[in-house]
């Protein structure tokens, strides 16, 4: 393939999902460089304002249980992305793909979640048409 | 495979990306229910009822294309110099000194000195300029009232005959009631003609912003809102700003087209709790920026 259509594929996926939606509380604090996707069990799922947001926990490399807390964006915005207060319950086993904060805390904002049906759900309009691996920087989307 | 493709390819291929890209979006922009021009591609307008906004509206669009994470629709700041705004000295010194979590002066979640995320007024015209979704439009013979899903808030544009507060730093109906600025200012309305109907509002609270990147009003704001009812399903809102302390001149903030929606149409509940934002801020924003 010639390196033109490379540079036109990449600049059509970039504003594909480059578009802001929402927001309220923004990415300053997040690494918009990178995508990280972890396997874990949900301890509690809130369903509330400014920000949804998932507790879940994941065993590090050497065994250690971390305990992560990723946001996603308001109510309403969730159930226009198929999501509701009952997406997720205590013990649920999902992968989910978020970016982290800058300075290394295990926190991060949720861009996609695989529940245990295998289901997936995204928090991101167009995440399904990009690759999960790719450096792109991903959209705010925020309340 | 030739090394260069011809520029009719590369243009067929990114039309063709687009609108994958495109319907893909409209997909998830959704509210359950709702009805969005994306659904009727080919639909015969149907005439505009005389002098009537009322109803359940949408904006047409997709949910989301009312809500403006960057600063106000029509003028996000995002750098471009074309969204510039005309600030007058102390209106760019107020915009300095707010610290928004979006636009090109954002801050982290837990510096930022915005008065919405802890739960205080947005006030308008921030609700439309910022988080403007689902509304209701209830028409009276002395008011329209408009109800937001944002915030579950709502304000009233007076028909009766009354003029605008003369004095918008000391706003008042007139007697017996007494002066007080308000977060949602005081606002009047007429039909310009059939399918226009023109707010205007003074008497503002300087205390709230314009917008969610952090643009700054006085007490001396006027807004003017333009509703133009340009067919049976569709609404054509526009909003001016005209600030002489903070802008040296007008400038259209918001033009958005509405969707009409069936009557029985629930707004949803998006409600700024203190209690939530606590559990928010202390499990998300305060950690992230720790050191």
């Amino acid at each position: 393939m010639s390196k033109r259509l490379d540079v036109v594929l990449a600049i059509v996926s970039l504003l594909c999902i480059s578009a802001p939606l929402a927001a309220h509380h923004g990415n300053a604090a997040y690494d918009e460089s990178k995508l990280v996707t972890v396997k874990g069990t949900v301890t509690e799922w809130l369903w509330a304002n400014p920000h949804c947001f998932l507790k879940f926990d994941v065993k590090d490399e050497k065994g250690n249980v971390v305990h992560w807390a990723a946001e996603t964006s308001n109510p309403p915005d969730m159930i226009g992305h198929g999501w509701s207060k009952n997406t997720l319950k205590p013990g649920d086993q999902i992968t989910v793909v978020m970016l982290t904060v800058k300075n290394g805390r295990p926190i991060g904002r949720v861009r996609q979640v695989t529940l245990p049906d295998g289901k997936v759900l995204t928090n991101e309009s167009g995440l399904a048409n990009r690759s999960l691996n790719s450096s792109a920087p991903p959209s705010p989307e925020e309340r | 495979m030739t090394k260069r493709l011809p520029a009719y390819a590369i243009l067929l291929i990114v039309a063709g990306l687009f609108a994958i890209c495109a319907v893909a979006q409209q997909d998830e922009l959704r509210m359950p229910g709702a009805v969005y021009d994306f659904d009727k591609k080919n639909e015969t307008p149907k005439p505009a009822p005389k002098h009537d906004i009322s109803g359940v509206w949408e904006p047409a669009a997709g949910y989301n294309d009312g809500v403006a994470a960057t600063g106000a629709k029509s003028m996000p700041a995002d750098g471009k110099p074309e969204h510039e705004l005309p600030y007058t000295p102390e209106g760019r010194k107020a915009f300095l000194a707010h610290k928004p979590t979006f636009g090109v002066t954002q801050v982290e979640a837990s510096l930022t000195n915005d008065p919405v995320p802890a739960c205080n007024p947005q006030g308008f015209p921030r609700i439309v300029l910022h988080n403007f979704r689902t509304s209701r439009i209830v028409q009276t013979p002395e008011n329209v009232v408009v109800l937001y899903e944002f915030n579950k808030k709502w304000r009233e544009i007076w028909t009766d005959g009354r003029q605008l507060p003369k004095d918008p730093q000391n706003p008042t109906w007139g007697p017996p009631d007494a002066p007080e600025s308000r977060w949602w200012g005081y606002s009047v309305g007429i039909w310009a003609d059939d399918y226009t109907f023109v707010a205007e509002s003074n008497g503002f609270d300087d205390r709230t912003w314009l917008d969610n990147a952090g643009r700054p009003h006085s007490d001396l704001l006027h807004v003017t809102e333009r509703y133009r009812r340009t067919d049976l399903d569709h609404l054509e809102i526009t909003i001016t700003i005209d600030d002489p302390k903070m802008y040296t001149k007008p400038w259209e903030a918001l033009r958005l087209r509405e969707r009409l929606q069936k009557p029985s149409f629930d707004m949803h509940e998006m409600e700024c709790a203190p209690i939530e934002t606590e559990e928010y801020n202390k499990a998300i924003a305060d950690p992230a920026v720790e050191k």
